[in-house]
């Protein structure tokens, strides 16, 4: 009687420990989210280990546009942002951009392309902000950002020599992540 | 079942009841309507090639939103990506190479509705592993509560016949 009574206890509570282990699962999600260790939106792109898919830019002022084959053909590695003076979260990794050599202790060249965005309001932002960018390209109609996998402004990839994406970030750059992860990223293609 | 289950009809029918429900319906409405594809300039002049896009849109993740497709979604994202799906069409793909096209550009995310593949064999599989577990158990907790009467004794038997016929004692 007593074992019967206990299963059936039991069996009431199951659904009371369905419905806690999903509370703690989607308290866990959310702290992750505040605290930045969760980026639902920071998904692996497709282009990770692949080439850089083929485009070729017009300039954004104060730089010079690019192309694939550009990026493709340096000896060194390149981080490429894609930025818009609407974006917010653009501003606020700007200081880590522009800090970025000393973060790293050594040099990286950032080439920029203003993700649909007014030629104007572009060059403005930068020269509010600080200009991190080595070249400008300008991607008005988005349609170069959609071949990359961008889902959003900032996005940052690291292009190793001959123009294979390295590492990925769908969210703007943090001196933790600058020194967590692009650093040992760099160091990973021996670059 | 009673009469206050429900409004009566008499309320239902009342002129201010119509026009409220006109406006409740209005106002549900509305948001749809808002929802990005009712742009026609958007749209795909072939009807036939617009109900395919419609589709493949349909099954397409707004990687803004998330949990839209991008044919709800009103991002900009979701718009360009319509764009696109309505480029690829009318460039002559299949649908198949729409979606692979958006794919190699944004992953399986990209996908509503996961592909079934060795990755995803448990998310699709978890409905028929409830209803076993569930009815397994549910056959089990049956078969434990009713054990088969034992058959009755022979004086129970001599009693029940006195019973039956209306003798008391």
């Amino acid at each position: 009687m007593s074992t019967s009574l206990g299963r059936r206890r039991l069996l009431a509570l199951s659904p009371l420990l369905v419905a806690g282990g999903a509370g703690i699962g989607f308290w866990r999600m959310l702290h992750g989210m505040s605290g930045g260790s969760f980026d639902p939106h920071d998904v692996d792109a497709p282009v990770l280990n692949k080439p850089v898919p083929s485009f070729d830019l017009p300039a954004q002022a104060p730089g010079r546009g690019f192309s694939a084959a550009e990026l493709s053909g340096l000896r060194a590695p390149v981080l490429v942002n894609f930025f818009a003076s609407w974006c917010v979260p653009c501003v606020v990794e700007m200081p880590a951009l522009l800090a970025l050599p000393s973060m790293l202790g050594r040099p990286l060249p950032v080439w920029g392309i203003a993700y649909k965005d007014r030629t104007e309001d572009a060059s403005g932002f930068l020269q509010r902000s600080g200009n991190p960018y080595t070249r400008i390209a300008a991607d008005c109609d988005g349609r170069t950002a959609i071949d990359w996998g961008v889902s959003g402004v900032p996005e940052s990839f690291l292009i190793r020599p001959g123009g294979i994406v390295a590492w990925h970030t769908a969210g703007p750059l943090s001196s933790g992540m600058v020194t967590e992860e692009l650093g040992p990223a760099l160091r990973r293609i021996g670059a | 079942m009673t009469s206050r289950a429900g409004p009566s009809p008499g309320l239902l029918a009342s002129p201010r009841m119509v026009a409220l429900l006109a406006a409740l319906a209005a106002g549900l409405a509305m948001p749809m309507k808002a929802g990005a594809v009712s742009d026609p300039s958007e749209m795909l002049a072939d009807p036939a090639a617009e109900r395919r896009a419609e589709h493949i849109g349909s099954r397409l993740r707004c990687l803004v939103c998330q949990n839209e497709d991008i044919e709800d979604s009103g991002a900009d994202l979701a718009r360009d990506l319509r764009h696109a799906v309505r480029a690829r069409i009318a460039a002559g793909d299949s649908d198949r190479q729409v979606m692979d096209w958006m794919v190699a550009r944004y992953g399986q995310f990209i996908r509503l509705q996961p592909r079934l593949d060795t990755d995803t064999l448990l998310l699709w599989g978890m409905p028929a592993l409830a209803l076993l577990a569930g009815g397994g158990t549910a056959a089990l907790a049956a078969r434990r509560r009713r054990p088969a009467p034992s058959p009755l004794a022979a004086d129970e038997e001599e009693r029940v016949s006195r019973l039956l016929e209306g003798d008391p004692s």
